[in-house]
Protein backbone atom coordinates (compact mmCIF):
# COMPACT_ATOMS: atom_id res chain seq x y z
CA UNK A 1 0.00 0.00 0.00
CA UNK A 2 1.51 3.25 -1.09
CA UNK A 3 1.55 6.04 1.45
CA UNK A 4 -0.60 9.13 1.13
CA UNK A 5 1.54 12.06 0.06
CA UNK A 6 -1.09 14.78 -0.16
CA UNK A 7 -4.48 14.87 1.45
CA UNK A 8 -6.94 17.72 0.90
CA UNK A 9 -10.07 17.56 3.03
CA UNK A 10 -13.03 19.85 2.53
CA UNK A 11 -10.99 22.60 0.90
CA UNK A 12 -13.11 25.66 0.20
CA UNK A 13 -11.89 28.98 -1.13
CA UNK A 14 -14.21 31.89 -1.83
CA UNK A 15 -12.93 35.04 -3.50
CA UNK A 16 -14.59 38.43 -2.95
CA UNK A 17 -16.73 36.92 -0.24
CA UNK A 18 -19.93 38.86 0.45
CA UNK A 19 -19.78 40.98 -2.70
CA UNK A 20 -21.54 40.73 -6.04
CA UNK A 21 -18.37 39.23 -7.50
CA UNK A 22 -18.32 36.37 -5.02
CA UNK A 23 -16.70 33.34 -6.57
CA UNK A 24 -16.45 29.87 -5.11
CA UNK A 25 -13.13 28.88 -6.62
CA UNK A 26 -12.83 25.71 -4.53
CA UNK A 27 -15.97 24.07 -3.26
CA UNK A 28 -15.41 21.37 -0.65
CA UNK A 29 -12.61 19.61 -2.51
CA UNK A 30 -11.43 16.25 -1.20
CA UNK A 31 -8.40 14.75 -2.85
CA UNK A 32 -5.85 12.18 -1.77
CA UNK A 33 -2.70 11.66 -3.80
CA UNK A 34 -0.51 8.63 -3.15
CA UNK A 35 3.26 8.61 -3.16
CA UNK A 36 4.55 8.28 -6.71
CA UNK A 37 1.25 9.26 -8.35
CA UNK A 38 1.35 11.44 -11.45
CA UNK A 39 -2.00 13.21 -11.49
CA UNK A 40 -3.07 15.38 -14.38
CA UNK A 41 -5.60 18.11 -13.65
CA UNK A 42 -7.89 19.44 -16.38
CA UNK A 43 -10.77 21.84 -16.46
CA UNK A 44 -11.96 24.83 -18.43
CA UNK A 45 -11.04 28.41 -17.61
CA UNK A 46 -12.09 29.35 -14.12
CA UNK A 47 -12.66 25.75 -13.07
CA UNK A 48 -10.25 26.17 -10.19
CA UNK A 49 -7.10 24.50 -11.54
CA UNK A 50 -4.76 27.33 -10.67
CA UNK A 51 -6.48 27.99 -7.35
CA UNK A 52 -5.89 24.35 -6.47
CA UNK A 53 -2.15 24.68 -7.05
CA UNK A 54 -2.05 28.07 -5.33
CA UNK A 55 -3.67 26.56 -2.26
CA UNK A 56 -1.39 23.53 -2.19
CA UNK A 57 1.71 25.72 -2.57
CA UNK A 58 0.58 28.17 0.13
CA UNK A 59 0.09 31.20 -2.12
CA UNK A 60 -3.45 31.31 -0.72
CA UNK A 61 -4.69 29.78 2.48
CA UNK A 62 -8.04 27.99 2.19
CA UNK A 63 -11.12 29.40 3.91
CA UNK A 64 -12.10 25.94 5.11
CA UNK A 65 -10.57 22.50 5.13
CA UNK A 66 -7.16 21.00 5.87
CA UNK A 67 -4.08 20.13 3.85
CA UNK A 68 -1.82 17.27 4.90
CA UNK A 69 1.56 16.54 3.34
CA UNK A 70 2.50 13.10 4.61
CA UNK A 71 1.23 13.39 8.17
CA UNK A 72 2.10 17.07 8.53
CA UNK A 73 -0.74 19.58 8.74
CA UNK A 74 0.36 22.44 6.47
CA UNK A 75 -3.00 24.19 6.07
CA UNK A 76 -1.84 27.56 7.37
CA UNK A 77 1.69 27.51 5.98
CA UNK A 78 2.66 30.56 3.90
CA UNK A 79 4.27 29.95 0.50
CA UNK A 80 7.86 30.23 1.68
CA UNK A 81 7.29 27.54 4.32
CA UNK A 82 5.60 25.22 1.85
CA UNK A 83 8.76 25.35 -0.22
CA UNK A 84 10.18 22.67 2.05
CA UNK A 85 7.70 20.19 0.60
CA UNK A 86 6.58 21.56 -2.73
CA UNK A 87 8.39 22.58 -5.92
CA UNK A 88 6.49 24.38 -8.61
CA UNK A 89 6.98 25.15 -12.29
CA UNK A 90 4.86 27.97 -13.68
CA UNK A 91 3.43 28.60 -17.11
CA UNK A 92 5.49 31.72 -17.66
CA UNK A 93 9.05 30.78 -18.55
CA UNK A 94 10.40 33.85 -16.76
CA UNK A 95 8.79 32.93 -13.46
CA UNK A 96 10.97 30.06 -12.34
CA UNK A 97 14.40 31.61 -12.62
CA UNK A 98 16.16 34.86 -11.68
CA UNK A 99 17.24 36.34 -14.99
CA UNK A 100 19.94 38.68 -13.73
CA UNK A 101 21.69 35.80 -12.04
CA UNK A 102 23.82 33.10 -13.62
CA UNK A 103 22.74 29.54 -14.35
CA UNK A 104 24.87 28.17 -11.54
CA UNK A 105 23.60 30.78 -9.09
CA UNK A 106 20.03 29.83 -9.95
CA UNK A 107 20.86 26.17 -9.40
CA UNK A 108 22.38 27.07 -6.03
CA UNK A 109 19.21 28.97 -5.07
CA UNK A 110 17.18 25.88 -5.96
CA UNK A 111 19.46 23.47 -4.12
CA UNK A 112 18.64 25.37 -0.92
CA UNK A 113 14.89 25.23 -1.45
CA UNK A 114 13.19 25.04 1.91
CA UNK A 115 16.53 24.89 3.74
CA UNK A 116 18.42 27.38 5.86
CA UNK A 117 20.53 29.78 3.86
CA UNK A 118 23.61 30.81 5.76
CA UNK A 119 26.76 32.81 5.18
CA UNK A 120 28.53 29.92 3.49
CA UNK A 121 29.84 30.56 -0.01
CA UNK A 122 27.10 29.97 -2.57
CA UNK A 123 28.51 28.52 -5.79
CA UNK A 124 31.44 26.48 -4.46
CA UNK A 125 33.86 24.55 -6.64
CA UNK A 126 32.27 21.21 -5.81
CA UNK A 127 28.79 22.55 -6.51
CA UNK A 128 29.94 24.03 -9.81
CA UNK A 129 31.26 20.71 -11.07
CA UNK A 130 28.15 18.89 -9.85
CA UNK A 131 25.90 21.43 -11.61
CA UNK A 132 27.86 20.87 -14.82
CA UNK A 133 27.14 17.15 -14.62
CA UNK A 134 23.46 17.77 -13.89
CA UNK A 135 23.07 20.17 -16.80
CA UNK A 136 24.34 17.52 -19.23
CA UNK A 137 21.09 15.67 -18.51
CA UNK A 138 19.20 18.42 -20.36
CA UNK A 139 21.29 17.95 -23.53
CA UNK A 140 21.12 21.68 -24.26
CA UNK A 141 24.80 22.45 -23.90
CA UNK A 142 24.08 24.55 -20.82
CA UNK A 143 26.94 22.83 -18.99
CA UNK A 144 29.31 25.07 -20.95
CA UNK A 145 27.40 28.24 -20.08
CA UNK A 146 27.04 27.92 -16.31
CA UNK A 147 28.37 31.40 -15.59
CA UNK A 148 26.06 33.09 -18.09
CA UNK A 149 22.98 34.95 -16.99
CA UNK A 150 19.71 33.08 -17.28
CA UNK A 151 18.19 36.08 -19.09
CA UNK A 152 20.23 35.04 -22.16
CA UNK A 153 18.43 31.71 -22.46
CA UNK A 154 15.40 30.96 -24.61
CA UNK A 155 12.01 30.22 -23.06
CA UNK A 156 12.39 26.49 -23.61
CA UNK A 157 15.88 26.47 -22.14
CA UNK A 158 14.68 28.39 -19.11
CA UNK A 159 11.79 26.00 -18.57
CA UNK A 160 14.15 23.02 -18.85
CA UNK A 161 16.42 24.64 -16.29
CA UNK A 162 13.45 25.31 -13.99
CA UNK A 163 12.47 21.64 -14.20
CA UNK A 164 16.00 20.58 -13.37
CA UNK A 165 16.02 23.02 -10.45
CA UNK A 166 12.97 21.36 -8.87
CA UNK A 167 14.90 18.12 -8.40
CA UNK A 168 18.03 19.62 -6.84
CA UNK A 169 16.33 19.46 -3.48
CA UNK A 170 13.86 16.60 -3.91
CA UNK A 171 10.34 17.87 -3.27
CA UNK A 172 7.64 15.72 -1.71
CA UNK A 173 5.32 17.10 -4.33
CA UNK A 174 5.98 18.55 -7.79
CA UNK A 175 3.41 21.02 -9.09
CA UNK A 176 3.39 21.75 -12.81
CA UNK A 177 1.16 24.69 -13.68
CA UNK A 178 0.57 24.49 -17.46
CA UNK A 179 4.33 24.54 -17.74
CA UNK A 180 4.38 23.89 -21.48
CA UNK A 181 1.52 26.20 -22.45
CA UNK A 182 3.72 29.19 -23.28
CA UNK A 183 6.06 27.22 -25.54
CA UNK A 184 5.89 26.41 -29.22
CA UNK A 185 4.60 22.86 -29.94
CA UNK A 186 7.98 21.31 -30.63
CA UNK A 187 9.59 22.76 -27.52
CA UNK A 188 6.51 21.85 -25.50
CA UNK A 189 6.88 18.25 -26.61
CA UNK A 190 10.53 18.22 -25.59
CA UNK A 191 9.75 19.69 -22.18
CA UNK A 192 7.01 17.09 -21.64
CA UNK A 193 9.41 14.28 -22.55
CA UNK A 194 11.92 15.73 -20.10
CA UNK A 195 9.22 16.07 -17.46
CA UNK A 196 8.19 12.45 -17.79
CA UNK A 197 11.79 11.26 -17.67
CA UNK A 198 12.50 13.26 -14.54
CA UNK A 199 9.30 12.28 -12.79
CA UNK A 200 9.94 8.61 -13.56
CA UNK A 201 13.62 8.57 -12.63
CA UNK A 202 13.02 10.36 -9.34
CA UNK A 203 9.68 8.71 -8.60
CA UNK A 204 8.21 12.17 -7.96
CA UNK A 205 4.65 12.63 -6.77
CA UNK A 206 3.32 15.07 -9.33
CA UNK A 207 0.29 17.23 -9.99
CA UNK A 208 0.20 18.62 -13.52
CA UNK A 209 -2.37 21.20 -14.50
CA UNK A 210 -2.96 21.31 -18.22
CA UNK A 211 -5.29 22.88 -20.70
CA UNK A 212 -4.77 20.09 -23.15
CA UNK A 213 -7.00 17.02 -22.79
CA UNK A 214 -4.75 14.84 -24.94
CA UNK A 215 -1.79 15.70 -22.73
CA UNK A 216 -3.86 14.96 -19.64
CA UNK A 217 -4.78 11.52 -20.94
CA UNK A 218 -1.36 10.71 -22.34
CA UNK A 219 0.64 11.38 -19.21
CA UNK A 220 0.32 10.21 -15.65
CA UNK A 221 -1.59 7.42 -13.95
CA UNK A 222 -4.57 9.45 -12.80
CA UNK A 223 -6.62 12.33 -14.14
CA UNK A 224 -9.01 14.62 -12.34
CA UNK A 225 -11.33 17.08 -14.02
CA UNK A 226 -12.43 20.19 -12.18
CA UNK A 227 -15.60 22.11 -12.82
CA UNK A 228 -16.81 25.11 -10.85
CA UNK A 229 -14.50 24.34 -7.97
CA UNK A 230 -15.51 20.69 -7.64
CA UNK A 231 -13.96 17.43 -8.79
CA UNK A 232 -16.18 16.32 -11.66
CA UNK A 233 -14.27 13.27 -12.81
CA UNK A 234 -11.53 11.22 -11.20
CA UNK A 235 -10.14 8.31 -13.22
CA UNK A 236 -7.14 6.11 -12.49
CA UNK A 237 -5.07 3.30 -13.89
CA UNK A 238 -6.74 1.20 -16.58
CA UNK A 239 -9.85 3.28 -16.63
CA UNK A 240 -7.71 6.25 -17.54
CA UNK A 241 -5.66 4.28 -20.09
CA UNK A 242 -8.80 3.37 -21.95
CA UNK A 243 -10.42 6.76 -21.81
CA UNK A 244 -10.37 8.79 -25.02
CA UNK A 245 -10.88 12.46 -25.65
CA UNK A 246 -14.02 11.62 -27.62
CA UNK A 247 -15.60 9.82 -24.72
CA UNK A 248 -14.90 12.73 -22.47
CA UNK A 249 -16.44 15.13 -24.93
CA UNK A 250 -19.58 13.05 -25.28
CA UNK A 251 -19.86 12.78 -21.50
CA UNK A 252 -18.92 16.26 -20.44
CA UNK A 253 -19.26 18.32 -23.61
CA UNK A 254 -21.99 20.29 -21.86
CA UNK A 255 -19.67 21.65 -19.21
CA UNK A 256 -16.47 21.67 -21.25
CA UNK A 257 -17.08 24.45 -23.66
CA UNK A 258 -13.45 25.38 -23.67
CA UNK A 259 -12.07 25.02 -27.13
CA UNK A 260 -8.40 24.84 -26.29
CA UNK A 261 -9.10 22.06 -23.85
CA UNK A 262 -10.81 19.95 -26.48
CA UNK A 263 -8.65 20.74 -29.47
CA UNK A 264 -7.24 17.47 -30.75
CA UNK B 1 42.94 72.62 -11.67
CA UNK B 2 45.01 69.93 -9.98
CA UNK B 3 43.87 70.78 -6.50
CA UNK B 4 40.37 69.56 -7.30
CA UNK B 5 41.73 66.02 -7.59
CA UNK B 6 42.45 65.43 -3.89
CA UNK B 7 39.21 67.09 -2.80
CA UNK B 8 37.14 65.02 -5.27
CA UNK B 9 38.92 61.84 -4.20
CA UNK B 10 38.38 62.60 -0.53
CA UNK B 11 34.71 63.40 -0.96
CA UNK B 12 34.07 60.73 -3.56
CA UNK B 13 35.54 57.95 -1.45
CA UNK B 14 33.70 59.16 1.65
CA UNK B 15 30.39 59.28 -0.22
CA UNK B 16 31.17 55.92 -1.87
CA UNK B 17 29.52 54.28 1.13
CA UNK B 18 26.32 56.14 0.27
CA UNK B 19 26.55 54.96 -3.33
CA UNK B 20 27.14 51.37 -2.17
CA UNK B 21 24.15 51.58 0.15
CA UNK B 22 21.93 52.97 -2.60
CA UNK B 23 23.21 50.34 -5.06
CA UNK B 24 22.28 47.62 -2.58
CA UNK B 25 18.76 48.99 -2.09
CA UNK B 26 17.95 50.19 -5.61
CA UNK B 27 19.91 47.75 -7.72
CA UNK B 28 20.20 44.54 -5.75
CA UNK B 29 16.91 44.62 -3.85
CA UNK B 30 15.09 46.72 -6.50
CA UNK B 31 13.73 48.75 -3.61
CA UNK B 32 13.48 52.55 -4.12
CA UNK B 33 14.59 53.47 -0.62
CA UNK B 34 14.30 57.15 0.27
CA UNK B 35 15.37 56.64 3.90
CA UNK B 36 18.88 57.66 2.87
CA UNK B 37 18.17 61.40 3.12
CA UNK B 38 17.42 60.80 6.80
CA UNK B 39 19.83 58.03 7.70
CA UNK B 40 22.84 59.99 6.43
CA UNK B 41 22.37 62.89 8.88
CA UNK B 42 21.31 60.32 11.49
CA UNK B 43 24.81 58.86 11.27
CA UNK B 44 26.31 62.33 11.60
CA UNK B 45 24.01 63.18 14.50
CA UNK B 46 24.70 60.01 16.49
CA UNK B 47 28.45 60.22 15.97
CA UNK B 48 28.64 63.96 16.78
CA UNK B 49 26.53 63.70 19.92
CA UNK B 50 28.52 60.73 21.23
CA UNK B 51 31.83 62.42 20.41
CA UNK B 52 30.97 65.60 22.31
CA UNK B 53 29.79 63.38 25.18
CA UNK B 54 33.35 62.06 25.27
CA UNK B 55 32.87 58.69 23.58
CA UNK B 56 35.72 57.26 21.50
CA UNK B 57 35.18 58.45 17.89
CA UNK B 58 35.52 54.93 16.45
CA UNK B 59 32.90 53.64 18.88
CA UNK B 60 30.73 56.64 17.96
CA UNK B 61 31.08 55.78 14.26
CA UNK B 62 30.11 52.17 14.87
CA UNK B 63 27.10 53.37 16.88
CA UNK B 64 26.12 55.51 13.88
CA UNK B 65 26.38 52.40 11.70
CA UNK B 66 24.02 50.61 14.09
CA UNK B 67 21.56 53.52 14.19
CA UNK B 68 21.41 53.54 10.38
CA UNK B 69 20.79 49.81 10.43
CA UNK B 70 17.73 50.23 12.61
CA UNK B 71 16.41 53.12 10.51
CA UNK B 72 16.67 50.97 7.37
CA UNK B 73 14.99 48.03 9.11
CA UNK B 74 12.14 50.34 10.16
CA UNK B 75 11.52 51.33 6.54
CA UNK B 76 11.67 47.68 5.56
CA UNK B 77 9.14 46.70 8.22
CA UNK B 78 6.76 49.44 7.07
CA UNK B 79 7.05 48.35 3.45
CA UNK B 80 6.76 44.59 4.01
CA UNK B 81 4.88 43.86 7.23
CA UNK B 82 2.58 46.92 7.07
CA UNK B 83 2.30 46.86 3.26
CA UNK B 84 2.99 50.59 2.97
CA UNK B 85 4.11 51.61 -0.53
CA UNK B 86 7.90 51.45 -0.58
CA UNK B 87 8.36 55.08 -1.65
CA UNK B 88 5.98 56.30 1.04
CA UNK B 89 7.66 54.11 3.68
CA UNK B 90 10.98 55.77 2.86
CA UNK B 91 9.48 59.26 2.90
CA UNK B 92 7.81 58.58 6.26
CA UNK B 93 11.06 57.35 7.77
CA UNK B 94 13.06 60.20 6.28
CA UNK B 95 10.60 62.74 7.70
CA UNK B 96 10.50 61.15 11.12
CA UNK B 97 14.28 60.97 11.18
CA UNK B 98 14.41 64.75 10.87
CA UNK B 99 12.80 65.05 14.31
CA UNK B 100 14.85 62.16 15.67
CA UNK B 101 18.08 63.74 14.43
CA UNK B 102 17.21 67.03 16.16
CA UNK B 103 16.47 65.09 19.34
CA UNK B 104 19.78 63.26 19.10
CA UNK B 105 21.76 66.45 18.50
CA UNK B 106 19.52 68.63 20.74
CA UNK B 107 20.18 71.44 18.23
CA UNK B 108 20.52 71.85 14.48
CA UNK B 109 24.31 71.85 14.33
CA UNK B 110 27.13 70.38 16.40
CA UNK B 111 30.64 71.68 15.65
CA UNK B 112 33.39 69.09 15.99
CA UNK B 113 36.38 71.28 15.17
CA UNK B 114 37.90 71.03 18.63
CA UNK B 115 36.63 67.52 19.40
CA UNK B 116 38.58 64.26 19.27
CA UNK B 117 37.58 62.62 15.97
CA UNK B 118 38.97 59.64 14.07
CA UNK B 119 41.00 62.20 12.09
CA UNK B 120 42.68 63.78 15.12
CA UNK B 121 45.60 61.29 15.17
CA UNK B 122 46.12 61.84 11.44
CA UNK B 123 46.05 65.61 11.87
CA UNK B 124 48.56 65.46 14.75
CA UNK B 125 50.82 63.24 12.71
CA UNK B 126 50.79 65.41 9.57
CA UNK B 127 51.36 68.53 11.65
CA UNK B 128 54.57 67.00 13.03
CA UNK B 129 55.68 65.97 9.58
CA UNK B 130 54.57 69.29 8.11
CA UNK B 131 52.54 67.86 5.24
CA UNK B 132 48.96 68.13 3.94
CA UNK B 133 46.25 66.06 5.63
CA UNK B 134 44.62 65.30 2.25
CA UNK B 135 46.42 62.12 1.28
CA UNK B 136 46.33 60.30 4.63
CA UNK B 137 42.61 61.11 4.89
CA UNK B 138 42.04 59.87 1.34
CA UNK B 139 43.88 56.69 2.30
CA UNK B 140 41.60 56.16 5.27
CA UNK B 141 38.45 56.73 3.23
CA UNK B 142 39.78 54.43 0.50
CA UNK B 143 40.37 51.73 3.10
CA UNK B 144 36.85 52.04 4.55
CA UNK B 145 35.19 52.17 1.11
CA UNK B 146 37.10 49.15 -0.19
CA UNK B 147 36.45 47.21 3.01
CA UNK B 148 32.71 47.83 2.70
CA UNK B 149 32.76 47.04 -1.02
CA UNK B 150 34.63 43.76 -0.57
CA UNK B 151 32.47 42.66 2.36
CA UNK B 152 29.35 43.46 0.34
CA UNK B 153 30.74 41.54 -2.67
CA UNK B 154 31.45 38.52 -0.51
CA UNK B 155 28.09 38.70 1.28
CA UNK B 156 26.18 38.81 -2.01
CA UNK B 157 27.86 35.56 -3.07
CA UNK B 158 26.91 33.63 0.05
CA UNK B 159 23.84 31.40 0.09
CA UNK B 160 21.89 34.09 1.91
CA UNK B 161 23.28 36.83 -0.32
CA UNK B 162 22.24 34.94 -3.45
CA UNK B 163 18.75 34.83 -1.95
CA UNK B 164 18.87 38.59 -1.38
CA UNK B 165 19.77 39.16 -5.03
CA UNK B 166 16.98 36.83 -6.13
CA UNK B 167 14.57 38.82 -3.93
CA UNK B 168 15.26 41.89 -6.07
CA UNK B 169 15.28 39.90 -9.29
CA UNK B 170 12.30 37.52 -8.99
CA UNK B 171 10.58 37.76 -5.64
CA UNK B 172 7.89 35.22 -6.42
CA UNK B 173 10.48 32.65 -7.44
CA UNK B 174 12.64 32.95 -4.34
CA UNK B 175 9.56 32.80 -2.11
CA UNK B 176 8.60 29.56 -3.82
CA UNK B 177 12.13 28.38 -3.02
CA UNK B 178 11.50 28.98 0.65
CA UNK B 179 12.84 32.41 1.50
CA UNK B 180 10.84 34.86 3.57
CA UNK B 181 11.46 37.84 1.31
CA UNK B 182 10.01 40.26 3.88
CA UNK B 183 12.84 39.50 6.26
CA UNK B 184 15.42 39.61 3.47
CA UNK B 185 14.18 43.05 2.41
CA UNK B 186 14.25 44.35 5.99
CA UNK B 187 17.80 43.10 6.55
CA UNK B 188 18.98 44.41 3.17
CA UNK B 189 17.62 47.89 3.85
CA UNK B 190 19.23 47.73 7.28
CA UNK B 191 22.65 47.00 5.80
CA UNK B 192 22.16 49.66 3.13
CA UNK B 193 21.27 52.41 5.60
CA UNK B 194 23.96 51.28 8.03
CA UNK B 195 26.56 52.05 5.37
CA UNK B 196 24.89 55.37 4.59
CA UNK B 197 24.87 56.35 8.27
CA UNK B 198 28.53 55.36 8.61
CA UNK B 199 29.26 57.72 5.71
CA UNK B 200 27.36 60.45 7.57
CA UNK B 201 29.45 59.82 10.69
CA UNK B 202 32.75 59.92 8.79
CA UNK B 203 31.83 62.99 6.78
CA UNK B 204 30.62 64.92 9.84
CA UNK B 205 33.99 64.26 11.48
CA UNK B 206 35.91 65.12 8.33
CA UNK B 207 34.13 68.41 7.70
CA UNK B 208 34.17 69.29 11.41
CA UNK B 209 30.44 69.55 12.09
CA UNK B 210 27.20 67.65 11.96
CA UNK B 211 24.18 69.45 10.56
CA UNK B 212 20.56 68.33 10.51
CA UNK B 213 20.26 69.43 6.87
CA UNK B 214 23.28 67.58 5.56
CA UNK B 215 21.25 64.72 4.10
CA UNK B 216 19.12 66.74 1.70
CA UNK B 217 19.55 65.45 -1.83
CA UNK B 218 21.68 62.50 -0.77
CA UNK B 219 19.62 59.95 -2.73
CA UNK B 220 19.75 61.97 -5.91
CA UNK B 221 23.50 62.46 -5.56
CA UNK B 222 23.91 58.73 -4.89
CA UNK B 223 21.80 57.82 -7.91
CA UNK B 224 23.79 60.21 -10.06
CA UNK B 225 26.98 58.52 -8.84
CA UNK B 226 25.66 55.08 -9.71
CA UNK B 227 24.47 56.19 -13.14
CA UNK B 228 27.83 57.76 -13.93
CA UNK B 229 29.66 54.71 -12.62
CA UNK B 230 27.54 52.30 -14.63
CA UNK B 231 28.04 54.34 -17.79
CA UNK B 232 31.76 53.60 -17.50
CA UNK B 233 31.77 50.19 -15.81
CA UNK B 234 28.98 47.97 -17.16
CA UNK B 235 27.59 46.20 -14.08
CA UNK B 236 27.65 42.68 -15.49
CA UNK B 237 28.38 41.17 -12.09
CA UNK B 238 28.10 42.11 -8.43
CA UNK B 239 31.82 42.86 -8.33
CA UNK B 240 31.43 45.31 -11.22
CA UNK B 241 28.23 46.77 -9.77
CA UNK B 242 29.92 47.74 -6.51
CA UNK B 243 33.03 48.86 -8.41
CA UNK B 244 30.81 51.11 -10.51
CA UNK B 245 29.26 52.60 -7.36
CA UNK B 246 32.65 53.47 -5.84
CA UNK B 247 34.08 54.74 -9.11
CA UNK B 248 30.90 56.68 -9.90
CA UNK B 249 30.96 58.38 -6.54
CA UNK B 250 34.48 59.70 -7.15
CA UNK B 251 33.64 60.66 -10.75
CA UNK B 252 30.50 62.50 -9.61
CA UNK B 253 32.40 64.54 -7.01
CA UNK B 254 35.02 65.30 -9.63
CA UNK B 255 32.41 66.53 -12.10
CA UNK B 256 30.80 68.65 -9.37
CA UNK B 257 34.15 70.15 -8.38
CA UNK B 258 34.87 70.87 -12.03
CA UNK B 259 31.46 72.48 -12.44
CA UNK B 260 32.03 74.72 -9.44
CA UNK B 261 35.46 75.66 -10.77
CA UNK B 262 33.74 76.69 -13.98
CA UNK B 263 31.34 78.94 -12.10
CA UNK B 264 28.49 76.71 -10.95
CA UNK B 265 27.08 78.16 -7.73
CA UNK B 266 27.06 75.69 -4.79
CA UNK B 267 23.37 76.47 -4.35
CA UNK B 268 22.66 75.20 -7.88
CA UNK B 269 24.31 71.85 -7.20
CA UNK B 270 21.15 69.91 -6.45
CA UNK B 271 19.41 71.29 -9.53
CA UNK B 272 22.36 70.25 -11.69
CA UNK B 273 22.50 66.80 -10.09
CA UNK B 274 18.78 66.28 -10.54
CA UNK B 275 19.01 67.25 -14.21
CA UNK B 276 21.89 64.83 -14.62
CA UNK B 277 19.76 61.96 -13.28
CA UNK B 278 16.75 62.97 -15.40
CA UNK B 279 18.83 63.05 -18.56
CA UNK B 280 20.40 59.70 -17.77
CA UNK B 281 16.97 58.14 -17.27
CA UNK B 282 15.30 59.96 -20.18
CA UNK B 283 17.81 59.19 -22.90
CA UNK B 284 17.18 55.42 -23.08
CA UNK B 285 13.40 56.00 -22.78
CA UNK B 286 13.34 58.53 -25.63
CA UNK B 287 15.69 56.50 -27.78
CA UNK B 288 13.41 53.55 -27.15
CA UNK B 289 16.40 51.30 -26.90
CA UNK B 290 16.49 48.01 -25.08
CA UNK B 291 18.62 49.45 -22.31
CA UNK B 292 17.22 48.52 -18.96
CA UNK B 293 15.63 51.21 -16.91
CA UNK B 294 15.78 51.18 -13.15
CA UNK B 295 13.65 48.16 -12.42
CA UNK B 296 12.01 48.73 -9.07
CA UNK B 297 9.55 46.91 -6.90
CA UNK B 298 6.54 48.47 -5.30
CA UNK B 299 6.41 51.69 -7.29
Amino acid sequence: MAKNMLKLSGITKIFNSGTLDEKRAMDDINLTVKKGDFVTVVGSNGAGKSTLLNIISGTYNPDKGTILIGNQDVTRYPDYKMAKYVARVFQSTTMGTAEEMTIEENLCLAEKRGKRRGLMWGVTKSRRSRYGELLKFLELGLEDRTSQKVGLLSGGQRQSLTLLMTTLAMPKLLLLDEHTAALDPRTAEKIMALTEKMVRENNLTTLMVTHNMNQALQYGNRMIMLHQGKVQLDIKGEEKEEMTTKEIISKFGQTLRDETLLSV
Amino acid sequence: MFNIIPISLEQGLAYALVALGIALAFRVLSFPDLTVDGSFPLGGAVAARLIIEGVNPWVASIAAFGAGFFAGCATGIMATKFKINSLLAGILMMTMLYSINLRVMTRANIPLITAQTIFTPIEEMVEKMDMSRDWPVIGLFLLVALLCKVLLDLFLHTEYGLGMRATGDNEKMIRSLGMNTDNVTILGLGISNAMVALAGALIAQDQGFSDVGMGIGMIVAGLASIIIGEAVIKPRSIFLLTSAAVFGSVAYRFIIALGMRMGLAPTDLKLATGLMVIIALAVPAIRGGREKKLNLRGV
